[in-house]
């Protein structure tokens, strides 16, 4: 039914995100296709490595890691962006297409009061994407 | 970070010369939801700034007068007593910039050496111009050379002979020398120096950022003196001293600004001040008005108006981010700001315009060395009243556009980022003060007592209405002059929301991607404090008090920018011979 799965994963706070890994790795094994990791950073140093190049290695070995304890077929990709905080919903509708997924797993907030005006981020994916998205509730 | 900290940090690709060290950014952080409300802030810089903030508002608004004295005071001791220290410090920053151009250094690329430039030139331009002194080219491109021109108050550069006495236009050979030393004090006031001073900021903090992989905050640059000491208390001094004068440099500029949009709107559509109990707002009436006059009066809700307008749209263009808000309002307003230079040119005495270019780069060159010493200066009220008062003021903004020009500086050489920082801004400036303020110096050699540059600058002292006053007397007065108010909102906008991000990183220990939460803080905070001191003191007392307090921090920061100068000098070494 799925060719390829995506999974939005926000590095610094994986350990919150374990319900949409975890049933974005369930899905890939059911149809037996691959992931693919997306992580956002800037291009200043963060917490995650002091330039972009450190924060893809650590997203790679991320990926591996989840590859290898469910076993399924894992990548990942990097994507840049000058000011990761405004830009991450656009960057994450862009992924989609270059990386050729027709399913986005990713983890999301019970929404609230202020989501009408602000959506999260996973409302604004869902809302925009061409592809299926399913919203993993934490 | 739980499952990836088993990795380590790997090595860089890409020759960049990384500084080991153990500290990791954002361990100093505080992580907390309040409600629907993620924060993520250093702990103590976020809480140290807005406390300090808050009661600095407070000594402004209980004892306004009071506070103005003191730090008036303070002011003066500073800007009279350390002369000689901001102006031998500026001319070291210029001495400085130049030579890195010319030495191989220049060739270290910020960010690696197969770094590419995130911004191309025109966006580039734009935002580090419009974050860093568009508003003062709208208050000052016509006041300061008129000023200098023909001040009744003695204090012009160098003890000149004035162009206009009492009223009086002096001889042809007098007023065309007082002419180019108008230019040539206006230009050293906008050229090299400020620029140079932006430039070494930023230029430490990419370096140490980009290259040496230390946070994007101003500590870093104090790494190969402090060490690892910078993590500790020092650093947090310097970064709350940044952020807590970023904040107020803004807030009392938003402030005074709104003073200059509040004029600039009565004088082209309305009907002047308001008496206290006649207050109106676009046909409303404010306040227990007695009679209704037409059009726009200046009041407090006017101001207050304005400030919300101002707030609201940078809370947009932050919310919207640095690629969706604040670049597209930059180049917006460059665009705006190129109409209104080039019809001023075109309209006005072109030639005189052209003439008074060249003429004042040529005074400019010749006057720089005794415009830029300290010592046995005759003219000390010129030297105490306007240099050393830029100089603190451009050195006490640096951290905020230092910081700001760095964050989209990355993949320059150093050799284009200083040619692009400091020579390109410094022609436009020249520029632009060549063609308003040439364009009013020839209205007042014209019209003496009768033009209305001289009327508002000379006879009466009204800084404010100085660029209405010389649009006035060109052709489509009403539709420039609307520009003229359109375009001092947007910068200030542009300044409002780079500044709100810078304010935010800092205080989020360097962190770019902070929740969007705590830059519309910022935003909003800065806006109120502006509004608060303006509507709460008694006229502009506050914001005059704490505007001096923020020139004074400038001490503070030429000795940062000097210790700067040797960090760039030592990063740049080792970026040299370590890749």
């Amino acid at each position: 039914m799925f060719k390829r799965i995506m999974v939005p994963v926000d590095l610094a706070h994986s350990d919150k995100q374990q319900r949409a890994l975890q049933c974005g790795a369930d899905i890939a094994k059911l149809y037996g296709a691959p992931v693919v990791y997306v992580g956002v950073t800037a291009e200043t140093p963060g917490s995650l490595g002091h330039n972009p190049a450190e924060y893809n290695e650590r997203l790679t070995a991320f990926a591996a890691a989840q590859g290898e304890s469910n076993g399924i077929d894992t990548s990942a990709k990097t994507e840049l962006s000058h000011d990761p905080t405004s830009d991450l919903d656009d960057i994450l509708l862009r992924a989609i297409d270059d990386t050729g997924a027709d399913l986005v797993v990713m983890a999301s907030h019970i929404p609230g009061l202020t989501d009408y005006i602000w959506p999260s981020n996973g409302g604004k994916v869902a809302a925009h994407a061409k592809v299926s998205v399913m919203v993993v509730r934490d | 970070m739980s499952d990836s900290s088993d990795y380590g940090i790997p090595e860089p690709e890409g020759a960049s010369d990384i500084i080991e060290t153990d500290y990791e950014i954002g361990q100093d952080n505080v992580e907390t939801k309040i409600g629907p409300i993620r924060l993520d802030f250093h702990n103590p810089v976020f809480l140290i700034t807005g406390a300090l903030v808050l009661v600095f508002v407070a000594i402004a608004l209980i004892w306004p007068t009071g506070a103005r004295d003191a730090f008036m005071a303070m002011r003066t001791f500073v800007l009279t007593q350390f002369d000689w220290f901001f102006l031998m410090s500026a001319n070291l920053f210029v001495i400085f910039a130049l030579v890195l151009i010319v030495t191989p250094w220049g060739s270290v690329r910020l960010g690696g050496s197969d770094a590419t430039p995130d911004y191309s030139y025109p966006a580039w331009f734009a935002m580090l111009f419009a974050a860093g002194m568009g508003i003062g080219l709208m208050f000052f491109g016509v006041l300061e050379p008129v000023y200098y021109f023909g001040t009744p108050w003695g204090d012009q550069p160098l003890g000149g002979d004035l162009g206009i006495v009492d009223g009086e236009v002096a001889d042809a050979a007098t007023v065309e020398a007082a002419r180019q030393m108008a230019m040539a004090a206006t230009i050293f006031h906008w050229g090299l120096h400020p620029w140079a001073i932006y430039a070494i900021v930023a230029l430490a903090l990419a370096l140490f950022s980009y290259n040496k992989g230390l946070p994007l905050t101003l500590r870093s640059a104090f790494y190969p003196l402090l060490g690892e000491r910078v993590w500790g208390f020092w650093g947090n001094a310097i970064d709350t001293v940044a952020a807590f004068a970023t904040l107020f440099g803004l807030a009392t500029s938003l402030g005074l600004g709104a003073t200059q949009v509040a004029s600039g709107l009565t004088e082209v559509f309305g009907s002047g001040d308001a008496e206290a109990g006649t207050r109106n707002f676009l046909g409303f009436l404010w306040g227990n008005a007695a009679e209704n006059t037409a059009g726009i009066q200046n009041s407090s809700m006017l101001l207050a108006l304005i400030i919300a307008f101002i707030t609201a749209i940078a809370l947009v263009s932050v919310i919207r981010g640095l690629d969706g808000g604040v670049k597209i309002l930059s180049e917006i307003n460059m665009g705006f700001a190129g109409l209104l230079l080039a019809f001023v040119f075109l309209s006005g005495p072109t030639v005189a315009i052209l003439g008074n270019f060249v003429s004042g780069l040529g005074a400019y060159a010749r006057e720089i060395v005794p415009l830029s010493n300290p010592f046995g200066r005759e003219d000390t009220s010129f030297l105490h009243g306007w240099t050393t008062f830029y100089w603190a003021w451009w050195i006490s903004w640096s951290p905020f556009v230092g910081m700001f020009i760095a964050r989209v500086s990355r993949g320059r050489t150093v050799r284009e980022f200083i040619t692009c920082v400091l020579l390109i801004p410094s022609l436009v400036c020249i520029f632009w003060m060549a063609t308003f303020g040439g364009t009013a110096i020839t209205q007042v050699v014209e019209g003496a007592t009768e033009s209305g540059v001289f009327q508002n600058v000379i006879a009466s002292y009204k800084p404010e209405i100085s660029l209405f006053a010389m649009l006035g007397e060109l052709p489509l007065a009403a539709i420039t002059s609307t520009l003229a108010v359109v375009l001092v909102i947007i910068f200030f906008v542009t300044s409002s929301d780079s500044g709100s991000l810078v304010i935010d990183t800092i205080t989020a220990g360097g962190k770019v991607d902070a929740p969007v939460s705590q830059r519309i803080f910022w935003c909003i905070f800065e806006g109120a404090v502006a509004a608060v001191l303006l509507l709460g003191a008694a006229g502009t007392a506050g914001l005059d008090s704490l505007q001096a307090m923020v020139i004074s921090t400038g001490l503070f920061f030429t000795v940062v920018l000097l210790v700067m100068c040797f960090s760039i000098f030592r990063g740049l070494m080792t970026e040299r011979q370590n890749t």
